[in-house]
């Protein structure tokens, strides 16, 4: 036991040492880094009025880094996927707390979660908000409804799942590369439908960002639809 | 440049951030350590909020501590009480 | 020390708490708890970084913190999935203790 105390306190102090020169090496950096720099926010404000959106990282998200935004949507969409794979939905009776006093309240919590996030979603447009935190809210609401009470839910393999869960990804992709037939590059929206285009886009995702966490917090894949 | 208060909010602010995480990472009881997780996460809003930035402090606010810590909470209770399906795989890990 | 740097090294000692607490604990979910951790450290950082300029801060790198906010929950959600399941097939979610 001795020998093996002595073996954990030298990688011990190993350790302590490895990350205090990481660390130092990271603040040293960090010292020749320059105090002023504008950055790209000159460039960004000076680009706002083609982008169709009055918020700037709303505008920088889905319209100037709209490729970065795909691509997470496409990560999110992967992740389900890979959660798919590994197991069934593991939400089983255990889980479930339906007392009295939640069943009642989500009667009310429910429907003012899911305007909060329409909200939220109609605000990316002007103010700080968007499909995002609008998602995390919408699943917010599911996660509540997984469980107080998953049998109104009822989760299972159909085709209206499935279109819920991949409308936002689609719309993206096929928003992205509609320009190319009319001899544009990807992700150049026409100037006159930008910002109908980035609120179909905002919202489609809003709904499959939503569902993707709610299932993500269920484990898996839903019990197929047979029964 | 900055007013005293800016400076002692950020201090403030700065500490109990710190203590949040070295107690997260510190202790040995999941529970407590998935609710520290949560409250960093909270804090971790008005640091946003701080830095100027308000899409990240909703953003992190409902997912870095709402999802973030309704999915730990949930695999907490998933993982204490999940049927072991294969026993000879825990047999011969012993062995 | 200005806002920003104040800021960033900050950033850095929570990134670095993080990395003690992924390297120490045994426990697959303290682990990704620990990860989390350090993805704000390190999102603490960029975003004090856009800071420099005063009061108009560079909205670019807010746009990317979210998207890095985003893709960090949905790889939380799937090492949790993968967690689960490591329980159910080995019996216990924590790495064995001698150092095999």
């Amino acid at each position: 036991m001795d020998k093996t105390n002595q073996f954990h306190s030298f990688w011990g102090i190993t350790l302590i040492v490895l990350v205090c020169l990481f660390g130092g090496m990271l603040f040293w950096s960090l010292w020749h880094i320059p105090e002023y720099s504008e950055g790209l926010s000159a460039m960004v404000t000076k680009h706002m009025p083609d982008s169709g959106v009055k918020s700037e990282v709303t505008a920088i998200l889905l319209n100037f880094r709209g490729y970065d935004t795909l691509l997470e949507v496409a990560v999110l969409f992967a992740a389900l996927l890979g959660a798919y794979q590994i197991s069934p939905m593991h939400l089983d009776k255990s889980m479930v707390q339906s007392n009295p006093i939640m069943l009642y309240l989500i009667q009310y919590l429910v429907p003012i979660i899911i305007l909060v996030s329409g909200y939220i979603l109609w605000l990316g447009g002007h103010a700080a908000g968007g499909a995002f935190q609008a998602g995390a809210v919408l699943a917010g609401a599911g996660v509540l409804l997984l469980i107080v009470r998953p049998d109104s839910l009822n989760l299972k393999h159909s085709v209206y799942l499935n279109f819920i869960l991949i409308i936002g990804p689609l719309i993206f992709t096929l928003f992205a590369f509609l320009p190319i037939l009319t001899g544009g590059t990807i992700l150049e929206y026409p100037r006159q439908l930008v910002g109908i285009m980035i609120l179909l886009i905002e919202a489609a995702s809003t709904l499959s960002i939503g569902f993707t966490l709610m299932l993500l917090f269920a484990g898996g894949r839903p019990p197929s639809g047979d029964n | 440049m900055m007013n005293i208060f800016e400076i002692l909010f950020d201090l403030l602010l700065a500490f109990v951030i710190l203590w949040l995480a070295v107690r997260t990472v510190y202790i040995h009881n999941l529970f407590e350590s998935i609710m520290s997780f949560i409250g960093f996460g909270l804090f971790m809003s008005i640091a946003w909020l701080r830095l100027g930035s308000i899409d990240l402090a909703l953003a992190e606010a409902a997912l870095g501590s709402g999802i973030s810590g309704a999915l730990l909470l949930m695999a907490k209770k998933k993982l204490s009480d999940c049927a072991v399906e294969n026993k000879s795989y825990k047999e011969s890990s012993n062995g | 020390m200005n806002l920003p740097f104040f800021y960033a090294c900050f950033g850095i000692l929570i990134f670095l708490i993080g990395l003690i607490g992924l390297t120490l604990q045994p426990h697959i979910l303290k682990k990704l708890i620990s990860l989390n951790i350090m993805g704000s450290g390190i999102f603490l950082v960029f975003v004090a970084l856009a800071k420099r300029a005063g009061l108009s801060a560079d909205p670019i790198p807010h746009a990317m913190v979210l998207t890095g906010l985003v893709v960090s929950v949905s790889a939380t959600a799937l090492g949790i999935i993968l967690a689960i399941r490591v329980k159910q097939l080995y019996g216990k979610a924590e790495l064995p203790e001698d150092g095999r």
